[in-house]
């Protein structure tokens, strides 16, 4: 294996499993691995592929791929997707597996329902930091308004359609002269 | 002396559950992949696994769902394992997470190379940002969902109430959280459970 992939690996597995709970976790110890102690990148250049993998679909983790990328091309960017997405699901697939086993017992059906205030407690606590980061202003509350109500009162709707359309407000908006960002 | 043979305990009840094919699992998540902008990735499964295609009840969703959250990892990669796992064992692990990752993979990289064009782009960034506030519309779907399901009782309110404060109003981090609040919500659950010959 070549001392990039290798590194790239290095850096990023340990990353991937001491990270719970999402992408937030990673992104200051990527940076000082990359930029302070491998000089991969500058610090403008993570700046600007944090940014990049935040606008891209996806999870915002995806930002590891592009480190790869640039420092070792199309292997390195398989080597550390792979190196961040691969050793936590190995965890996942056995709690999954263990979990779905067990289905049908009185006590597995007691675990689903306490657990169904902590997933409604968990979205509700993630809408709210979301719009902590995004930039809010009045064009962004109806544009966020518009698009939940038609979520939930007319699910189906095709997502897609509403994510466009939110998309073009704010084009519109911006050449109308409002400040949307 | 010889035990004569028992006969087998009764099998569970195999639960009803669709038989997805490998190829079809592939194509929902790569299509998911490719759509979830700006956080809406677990709204986006929850419609398309359980509201359009029934592969899974709300609740396996959602508990699946809390599970993930205290797993190491990435949580949306995690949920795709843990629903692709449900669905067709290893394979199903495997394809799904393949299938999540190929079109972000792809559209990074692409961005990456397109990055100084599309800044210039007029309109890009007002675009991109409008994409993400509609994905907060999405993710308030979710805890609609969620919501209206949870309250079954005043304590698991009670408990939603208090997750919610803790994480998003206090920003307390959400592991030790859910490990403490979990088990007091499943005690509550269980305590509370309909008992047969009560």
């Amino acid at each position: 294996m070549r001392d990039d992939l290798l590194a790239l690996f290095i850096v990023v597995a340990p990353l991937s499993v001491a990270t719970v709970g999402g992408a937030s976790g990673i992104y200051a110890p990527l940076q000082h691995q990359t930029v302070d102690v491998y000089h991969w990148l500058t610090a403008r250049e993570f700046l600007e592929v944090f940014a990049i993998a935040r606008v891209t679909p996806g999870p915002g983790s995806m930002i590891t791929t592009l480190i790869g990328w640039k420092v070792a091309g199309l292997p390195g960017a398989l080597i550390a997707t792979l190196a961040l997405f691969v050793p936590p699901c190995i965890f996942g697939f056995f709690a999954a597996r263990v979990w779905n086993k067990y289905r049908g017992t009185e006590w597995h059906s007691a675990i689903e329902a306490g657990l169904r205030p902590v997933a409604a407690g968990i979205v509700a606590g993630a809408i709210v930091v979301l719009l902590r980061i995004a930039q809010t202003g009045p064009i962004s509350w109806i544009v966020i308004g518009v698009a939940s109500l038609v979520f939930v009162l007319i699910p189906k709707v095709h997502p897609a359609v509403i994510l466009v359309g939110g998309g073009a407000a704010y084009v519109a908006a911006h050449f109308a002269g409002f400040t949307t960002l | 002396m010889a035990l004569p043979d028992e006969p087998p305990l009764d099998p569970p009840a195999p639960l009803a559950r669709p038989h997805v094919p490998l190829l079809q699992l592939y194509r929902m998540f790569f299509l998911v992949g490719v759509f979830s902008f700006g956080g809406g990735l677990s709204s986006w499964l929850h419609r398309e696994v359980v509201d359009v295609r029934g592969w899974l009840t709300d609740d396996e969703f959602f508990s699946g769902y809390s599970l993930t959250h205290v797993l190491p990892g990435v949580n949306s990669s995690n949920l795709t394992v843990y629903i692709g796992q449900h669905l067709r064992g290893t394979a199903g692990a495997a394809v799904a997470l393949t299938g999540l990752l190929t079109g972000p993979f792809i559209g990074v990289i692409a961005a990456a190379a397109a990055y100084e064009y599309l800044l210039q782009l007029p309109g890009f960034q007002a675009a991109m940002a409008g994409i993400a506030a509609a994905a907060i519309g999405m993710l308030i779907r979710l805890g609609y969902v969620a919501t209206r399901r949870a309250m079954t009782g005043v304590a698991h309110t009670l408990v939603m109430l208090a997750i919610f404060i803790a994480i998003g109003i206090l920003r307390w981090p959400l592991v030790p959280v859910v490990l403490v609040m979990a088990p007091v919500s499943v005690a509550i659950a269980w305590h509370g459970r309909a008992k047969p010959d009560a």
